[in-house]
């Protein structure tokens, strides 16, 4: 069990500022975020970009802000669970908050800040009727362990980079591959492109072009998948698998069943202090909502800030908060 | 000022009228007249929760950008008229255009 003042929910850079909002009150935090970086959003999708409206910086790169921002906080000594998900959340007798992901971490928090931006990335489902039933029954949106796909019959469908280096990959793995794309061509690297086109041609993989799923087949277990092809004729293949890359799109999760008030894929909060309806539980940054709110980073900036004052007299019930500037008081590490 | 004409999920067309002066995409305009576009990124072609058709109007809105296409293509369902709203600015040539709500999230 990890024990800490705040847990914070999501590493982007809302969440690591608000370390540091943290810290000058002399709260410690712990971080959780799905991804296996620091950085959320703009490490994973925009590193390179640069970013225009971060105060006293008239351009800064998104990993080089999140790289001053780990400097920044490194004083107040942060914990991390990267690459982990909160999966459950527990209210305490006293009143603090028990965490647990998907991999079974435990962290013990008096107050919980929910900084999770757009939410956790996950896998976009084609519209197959009986999909869900197939669910971890011959129906996978990942690959975890190629492994399990070892003389297995697999089918993938999709045509970006993710479903091109698996075809490529399980080609040597599995007892047979089929590739499914609805297009004639690949938006994927090139390389990857060409090289599935060789495998095709030599009679490691069965590609499928100008075709689309249509229906699951299978008692219990998944047995086969039919297809569409440009006339329209239905096709059908025996297979083991079906593992479907759609890309990922962004998603509130487990955090949408926590009892908060969501409108739209974003939390309700209070404005004078960025709380959320549940005590000891905050939201900041993109994942919150309230009239007027925009989603730029400096804007959840400010919500740490306020937030981390009002999240005091939970973790030091007993002391009186006194404001004070890092000019004056500087900044004193753990 | 342009307008065009919205169907949502439903079929029901509604005509929107809207600045074009503004610099607004589509997307903005759709969320202020309450259609429930996620629009979770904010506009930067990441998400493809603004997963619109242009039913017609299509040459005049311009083509989509590689970015945009990432997204679109990699949607389980995608059409020759897909858009995301996001990447479509509100000009003149969206005057008489008729855009159909698509998307899962929507």
């Amino acid at each position: 069990m990890i024990t800490t003042d705040i847990c914070i929910i999501g590493a982007g850079p809302v969440g690591l500022f608000a370390v540091f909002e943290a810290g000058l009150l002399k709260m410690r935090c712990h971080l959780v975020d799905a991804l296996p970086q620091v950085g959320g959003q703009l490490s994973e999708i925009y590193p390179q970009k640069p970013i225009y409206d971060i105060p006293g910086y008239p351009e800064v790169k998104a990993q080089e802000l999140v790289d001053n921002l780990m400097d920044q906080i490194k004083p107040f000594k942060p914990t991390f669970s990267l690459g982990e998900r909160i999966d459950h959340l527990s209210k305490q007798e006293d009143g603090s908050y028990t965490l647990t992901t998907n991999d079974k971490t435990q962290i013990h928090a008096q107050v919980v800040v929910i900084a999770g931006g757009l939410g956790c990335f996950e896998p976009r489902k084609p519209v197959l009727e009986n999909l869900e039933t197939f669910e971890g029954k011959g129906v996978a949106y990942m690959v975890k362990n190629p492994e399990q796909f070892r003389d297995k019959k697999v089918i993938l469908a999709g045509g970006g980079d993710s479903a091109l280096d698996w075809a490529i990959y399980l080609s040597d793995v599995a007892k047979r591959v089929t590739l499914v794309h609805r297009n004639e061509t690949f938006r994927g690297a090139p390389d990857s492109a060409a090289k599935v086109f060789d495998l095709a041609n030599q009679g490691k993989i069965d590609l499928i072009l100008s075709a689309n799923l249509k229906e699951l087949g299978g008692n219990g277990h998944l047995a086969s998948v039919f297809l569409e092809d440009k006339a329209k004729s239905k096709i059908k293949i025996e297979t083991d698998y079906l593992i479907p890359l759609f890309g990922l799109s962004p998603k509130l999760g487990p955090i949408a069943d926590w009892g908060l008030t969501v409108d739209r894929n974003a939390i309700e909060v209070d404005t004078r202090d960025y709380s959320t309806g549940v005590e000891r539980i905050y939201a900041i940054g993109d994942i919150n909502t309230y009239p007027g709110k925009l989603k730029l980073i400096l804007c959840g900036f400010h919500e740490a800030a306020i937030m981390m004052q009002s999240a005091f007299k939970y973790v030091y019930p007993d002391q009186k908060l006194s404001f004070k500037y890092t000019t004056v008081n500087g900044v004193n590490s753990f | 000022m342009v307008t065009f004409t919205v169907e949502d999920h439903d079929g029901n067309r509604q005509s929107i009228e809207a600045p074009d002066d503004m610099g607004l995409s589509l997307m903005e305009v759709l969320k202020a007249s309450e259609y429930p576009v996620l629009a979770t990124c904010g506009g930067m072609a990441l998400c493809a929760t603004c997963h619109i058709e242009v039913l017609e109007g299509k040459n005049g809105l311009g083509e989509a950008t590689d970015v945009e296409l990432d997204q679109l293509e990699a949607l389980p369902e995608y059409f020759p008229t897909s858009r995301l709203a996001c990447q479509i600015r509100i000009s003149e040539e969206l005057d008489g255009a008729i855009i159909k709500l698509r998307g899962e999230d929507n």
